[in-house]
């Protein structure tokens, strides 16, 4: 008989193949990693990834377009900059389990950290570098919202010196503290679901601090700033709240009812958020704005972030309709009486939004969602959840603000962070990249 | 009755504007142009090809006065614009045959204020 060489190695390979396999699954056995928990993750993180580049269009879209590619380059570069420090140290010093400091360099270059194994005390079901590229996501948007502060007038080397170390020094440490294994806010029973103080408090002072020492524009007092294209900005404004639903909804880490109640708080704060601004320019301003619509929607998204897993539908309009209140007296109030140059509001919108949410999720939060949580003053009348999220909210404020304004300093001392006058005339475009984002004549 | 036609640096635009006004000038039309004076052009590079001496966006003015009108016009132009460097722009001072104002027909001097 005569077999035919073709049909032999395929019989052979069936053959090893299904002994490798019942070998692998004799020793290695990965413990119960889940396909759609590892999947929803996974998709989660490229939705948060496309929160940068959205960011980049939101901001683009409000300076001058003398400005615009500064703009995009600073979120781009943070993208690509950050992904590498991240793999390298970020995950590591976030991330390793420790009760000091933060979580030192145990898992340098990712050594130790699993594509196949779970790490139960983060995320059981999932293999461990799902998580890890998942919280590499949101490294990366966190000092991306920085940028609205000092737009316009930061030079590119110290922007980028600036970045990786505030990313290294301010973000993965108090990300430690409240999420890593370990960490000395999570013992203390802090809740911030998705990042309200990790992400959006820590940015958003940060952001006070430059735009109170990088000064203001030199055309700040003279004439008001227009947009210079605001659809950019409503592209960008739909992108981050698209790729919101995995930042909150994905910090579920899993498939679940979960991830479903946090999608459904992070929609509808965002809705009421929208509106309650669109409103409020209506009734101060004469006409609903559409810069004030997608302010407010950025805002209930920010507030919704830390309560997302912890909150139903009532709190979560409640947070959304209330936050734009805050960040409107925030921004065109207290904004210009201080004299501050916050030039895309992103104190205005990520801290004080930020910090309503982080308090609220203290007066909302229900444990018929979310049995891991807590009942908050509102729902149960004990104000115990509330002082632990104002200890949080207090301690991420103050080391936020010393750190930034010393690596602030620092940067300023090595390479100067401002931009001369003249080149601040030009623009950014041109003085820092060599290139212009639009042409006049062909 | 002149015609002034002023090249400026865009930023300098709304400096130019607030001094017009303290000045009573308050009817100018304004476009953006791209120029090139004694100023050196900046340098754009696209995947590593260079290009120099570029034209720089500049703001042009111009402004339909009365003759007695026209010296406070240049002083608040060079007020505004005036850096003391390079590039800070150029005026230019023309006679103006005729102004008809379309809404009412008026012509000449009238029609300019």
């Amino acid at each position: 008989m005569k077999i035919s060489a073709s049909k032999l190695i395929v019989c052979m390979g069936f053959l090893f193949a299904t002994a490798a396999f019942c070998f692998a699954g004799d020793i290695s056995a990965p413990p119960k990693i889940d396909s759609g928990d590892t999947a929803w993750v996974l998709i989660s993180a490229a939705l948060v990834m496309l929160m940068t580049p959205g960011l980049a269009f939101f901001y683009g879209g409000l300076v001058r377009r003398k400005n615009m590619l500064g703009v995009l380059m600073q979120c781009l570069v943070i993208l690509a900059a950050l992904s590498i420090q991240w793999v390298l140290i970020g995950y590591s010093l976030a991330f390793a389990p420790s009760s000091g400091f933060w979580g030192g360099l145990k898992w340098f270059g990712l050594n130790g950290v699993s594509i196949y194994a779970p790490y139960t005390d983060y995320a059981p079901t999932i293999p461990h570098q799902a998580f890890m590229i998942f919280q590499a996501m949101f490294a990366i948007i966190t000092p991306a919202l920085i940028i609205g502060a000092f737009a316009e007038r930061m030079k590119f080397s110290a922007f980028l010196i600036f970045t990786l170390l505030w990313a290294t020094f301010v973000y993965d440490p108090v990300a430690h503290w409240v999420w890593g294994s370990g960490g000395w806010l999570k013992n203390l029973g802090a809740l911030d679901f998705a990042g309200g103080t990790v992400v959006h408090i820590n940015a958003g002072i940060a952001a006070l601090v430059t735009a109170l020492v990088i000064g203001k524009r030199t055309c700040y007092d003279k004439y008001a700033v227009a947009p210079h294209n605001l659809p950019f900005s409503v592209l960008g404004a739909a992108l981050l709240w698209f790729g919101w639903f995995g930042f909150n909804a994905g910090s579920a880490l899993g498939a679940n009812g979960l991830a479903v109640n946090a999608f459904v708080v992070t929609n509808t704060a965002a809705a009421a958020a929208a509106l309650s601004w669109a409103l409020l320019d209506w009734i101060f301003n004469g006409k609903p704005t559409m810069l004030g619509t997608i302010s407010g929607a950025v805002a209930g998204l920010v507030a919704i972030t830390p309560a997302a897993g912890f909150v139903g539908v009532t709190g979560a309009i409640a947070i959304g309709l209330l936050v734009s209140v805050f960040c409107f007296i925030a921004v065109s109030v207290v904004k210009h009486k201080l004299g501050y140059d916050d030039s895309l509001d992103a104190f205005g919108v990520h801290g004080i939004g930020g910090i309503w949410g982080a308090l609220a999720t203290g007066l909302f939060a229900s444990k018929t969602v979310n049995p891991a949580g807590a009942d908050g003053l509102f729902v149960s009348g004990n104000g115990h959840q509330f002082l632990i999220q104002l200890a949080a909210v207090a301690v991420t404020i103050v080391y936020a603000f010393v750190g930034t304004l010393v690596i602030y300093k620092i940067v300023d001392a090595i390479v100067g962070v401002r931009v001369n006058e003249e080149q601040e005339a030009i623009g950014l475009d041109l003085t820092q990249h060599n290139e212009r984002a639009y042409t006049m004549l062909e | 009755m002149k015609l002034v036609i002023a090249i400026i640096q865009p930023h300098r635009l709304e400096q130019v504007k607030d001094e017009l006004y303290k000045a009573d000038v308050n009817l100018i039309t304004v476009s953006e142009v791209l120029g090139h004076g004694r100023q050196k052009g900046v340098t754009e590079v696209y995947r590593g090809v260079r290009e120099t001496g570029n034209l720089l966006r500049k703001v042009r003015l111009e402004i339909a006065v009365n003759e007695n009108y026209v010296e406070r016009t240049i002083n608040a132009i060079t007020k505004g614009a005036k850096t003391g460097k390079t590039g800070d722009g150029k005026i230019f001072v023309l006679d103006l045959p005729e102004c008809i104002r379309i809404r009412t027909d008026e012509r000449g001097s009238e029609a300019i204020g």
